[in-house]
Order: C-alpha cells, then structure tokens, then sequence
C-alpha cells in the first residue's frame, strides 16, 4: 500500500521552481525523513502531500486520492504553531479537534487532553498560548497533530525549538504514535523534516534526500 | 444538523477571541463616536432638527461602514496569525461554515456598536422619530448583515493582498453603495416620516440573500487559493 505518490511534480512560485520532475513512492506505514538545504523545497514537498499547495505539473496522489481531498487522513504541523495565541491550548485543541469530528465518530477520538499530557503539558494550564515559550508552543502544536489521529503525520522541523531532553520525549511519543491502532486498520505514515539528522535518524525508517528541488536518493536506514 | 454545529463552534471561537483581546469592538466603537461627535459639532444638529434628521440616517450608515471595515480586516488577520489558516483549509469541516460564523460574529459585534452608538446619536442629534419606529426594528438588522457579509467576503478575499487594510474599503464601498442608500433611504424615511421605508427594506433584503448565497458559494475558492 502506498501513502503517497509524486509523479514528476513541479511547483513553481512565479518562476522560481521549488521542486522540479519530482518523482517519489512513499511507502504506507513507513517514517520519511526528508533532509536538504534551507530552500531545497522540504517544506514545499509537505504542503503539497498536506494538499495545502497543488502542483504545477505532474500528478500527486495521497492515500489514493487527491491530496486536498485527505483532510480527515492527514495532520500537518508547519514551522507556524497554528494555534491562536489568546485561547488556551486545552481551547485550541478542543475546537480543532470538535471540527473535525463528524457525527459518527467515537467519542474516544482524538482527545484533547490526552494529547496535552502525552506532549507533556498540563491540560488545565489556565494561559493563553501567546503566553507559552516557544518550545511550549511546539508542543502544543504537536498535541494538535496527534489529537487529530491521522494516518498520515507530516511534521515540518518538529525538534527546532526543544530542547535535547524535549526531543527524545518527543521521538518516543512518534515511535508511539506508530503504534496506535487506526479504526480502518491502515498503518501510519510519518513524513517529516528536520535540520538535526542526527536525532531523527532512530525513528526514520527512509531518508530522502533533497537538493535545489530536485529528488537525490532515497536509502533505507537500519532501523528499516 | 452538523452544519450548524459547525457553524456554532467558529462563532463561539470568534466571540471568545473578541472577549479576549476586544480588538474590534473597541476601535469600532471609538471610531463612530468620534463620527458622532464631530458631526454634531460640525452641523449644529440641536439648532437645526429637520437637517439633523434628514442627515443623520447618512451619517449613522456612513460612519457604521467605515468603522466595520476596521473590525472585518481584524477577524481576518487572527487567521493569518501563526498560519492558523492553512489549519482551518485542512479541516474537513465545510469552508462556509467558517464564513459564516465569522460574519454571524461580526454581526454581533457591529450590532453591540449599534446599541451603544444609538442613544447617543439620538442625544447628539437632537432627534424624534416622525415615522414608523417599528421599522428600524427591521432596518437594523438588514443593514447590519449587507454591512457585514460582504465586508467579511471580501476582507478574505483580499487576506494574501500586501496592502489588504486598502484593498477592502476599495473592493467594499463601491459594492455596498447600492445597499447603503438603501438604508439611508429607509432610515431618513423613518426618522423623518416623509416617505415610507418600505422599499428601502425591501432592496436591503434582496441585496442580503443574493450577496449571502453568492459569498456561501464562492468562499471555499477563496480560502483554498494558494
């Protein structure tokens, strides 16, 4: 089963090309770490596996179907928090979580406090988020994610404001995460990308290396 | 029945955010009192009581338009703050009802402005009601929502634009006159009593539901424009 399928996509911004005859298989179930070069396209391959940008050329298809019609499937966490900064994170989460249920759903899915006190925090924590430090921020950013339970993660520099300590947390909460039964019994597939390699690589089951928006190699890591 | 609901939480989203920060409200409201107050010193309402009634419907729409634009432009930069926006067009939850619980919430908001603006409007202006009072019960609304709904459309239309606090007053205005003179129409009608508002109202209600129908239908093209 495939998660995703890139078939020589091009997006261009104006006439810069931030990805050229991108051509990628993303196997279902597996971790995707994407590395490249501020500006390799990184964040621009996972807007549009997020169906957040549509290619220019070429055809991309996630979870079988086209991207921006996957939003129950797919949780996106970009550099920006997407939270609003004068509701609480318990309240962000909440109204997230509340939009994306349908009237059929468990009532067990996705709960925002759950999530809040896997990432760590206090779910009662009665502050704004503008009021949190910014590693705060990320992790209430990430709670959002995985309230959503989505069978596709994509995570844009997840680890860039933690600490080393926040970040192991954080790589156990995904390697968790993997684990976490679906209600339509798919696997989870995680894609993400980040500057420290180093500390992702444990998790990662595939690196994809990218350079100037162009596809250069895709090797299977150990833990594969 | 899952619409609404939907519908529901972005309104109750809106209203607490505003009870948060007060943005709108406030520069809403201090903008149309400094309206009603520096009309009044210019006119000289109290000496004169047929101008100040023929006028002051105008003044009340025109200074309501100007002031709404401010709060509209305001509710959409909240969703461009920290991408929140790339969030809500990853919900599975239908793009109109974002638009409208955040043009319900708007509504709310121009219409506490009313109530708090009308008593003293009525005092600065000197003014009685010649006509039928019953009627503004029906003009207020009507003209608050041609206010609102397409100021909220448009204020997402131009939400990617460099100088968006321009763009809208510039998309709005021309697009709202036919509406606006509709409700100075009615209003001078009822505050003078020489014509009936009737025909004013009932462009306001044509106007509210062809620009609601077409704002509803065309919003998800503007929220999922890259």
């Amino acid at each position: 089963m495939q998660a995703a399928v890139l078939t020589n996509v091009t997006k261009l911004y104006g006439r810069f090309a931030a990805l050229k005859s991108f051509s990628v298989t993303l196997e279902a179930g597996a971790v995707y770490l994407v590395l490249g070069e501020n500006g390799a396209g990184k964040s621009t391959l996972l807007r549009l596996l997020a169906g957040l940008s549509l290619p220019t050329r070429g055809t991309l298809t996630v979870l079988d179907g086209p991207a921006n019609r996957q939003q129950r499937r797919v949780a996106y966490m970009s550099h920006a928090t997407m939270l609003y900064d004068e509701l609480t994170a318990m309240e962000n989460l909440t109204y997230y979580t509340k939009l994306r249920k349908s009237a059929g759903d468990c009532a067990c899915m996705g709960s925002p406090e759950m999530a809040l006190r896997a990432v760590g925090l206090d779910p009662h924590l009665n502050k704004p988020v503008s009021q949190y430090s910014q590693g705060m921020r990320q992790r209430v950013s990430l709670a959002r994610v995985l309230s959503a339970d989505p069978e596709m993660l994509l995570l844009d520099e997840p680890f860039s404001n933690l600490d080393v300590h926040s970040v192991a947390q954080m790589l156990d909460l995904l390697k968790d995460f993997r684990t976490w039964p679906l209600a339509n019994g798919h696997p989870r597939t995680i894609v993400l990308t980040t500057h420290q390699a180093e500390l992702a690589m444990p998790l990662a089951d595939h690196v994809l290396r990218i350079q100037a928006g162009e596809f250069v190699s895709m090797e299977a890591t150990q833990t594969a | 029945m899952n619409y609404l609901r939907t519908v529901w939480l972005h309104l109750e989203k809106e209203l607490r955010l505003e009870f948060r920060s007060r943005d709108a409200l406030m520069g809403m409201l201090f903008f149309t009192l400094l309206v009603v107050v520096v009309f009044s010193l210019a006119f000289d309402p109290t000496s004169q009581p047929t101008l100040a009634r023929q006028i002051a419907g105008g003044l009340l729409w025109v200074g309501l338009l100007f002031a709404s634009t401010t709060a509209l432009n305001q509710s959409w930069s909240r969703e461009m703050r920290n991408g929140v926006l790339d969030a809500q067009r990853m919900s599975p939850s239908p793009p109109s009802a974002l638009f409208l619980g955040k043009a319900l919430a708007n509504f709310l908001f121009v219409t506490i402005v009313e109530v708090v603006l009308a008593p003293i409007f009525f005092i600065f202006f000197n003014l009685h009601i010649l006509g039928q009072a019953s009627m503004l019960l029906a003009l207020l609304p009507l003209g608050t929502w041609a206010i609102v709904v397409n100021g909220t459309f448009f204020a997402a239309l131009g939400l990617r634009a460099r100088s968006r606090e321009l763009l809208l007053p510039l998309i709005l205005f021309p697009i709202a006159l036919p509406a606006l003179l509709a409700m100075i129409s009615a209003a001078t009608g009822i505050l003078t009593g020489e014509t009936e508002p009737q025909s004013g109202l009932r462009i306001l209600g044509i106007y509210d539901t062809v620009y609601t129908t077409v704002s509803l239908l065309l919003f998800e093209t503007i929220l999922s424009a890259e």
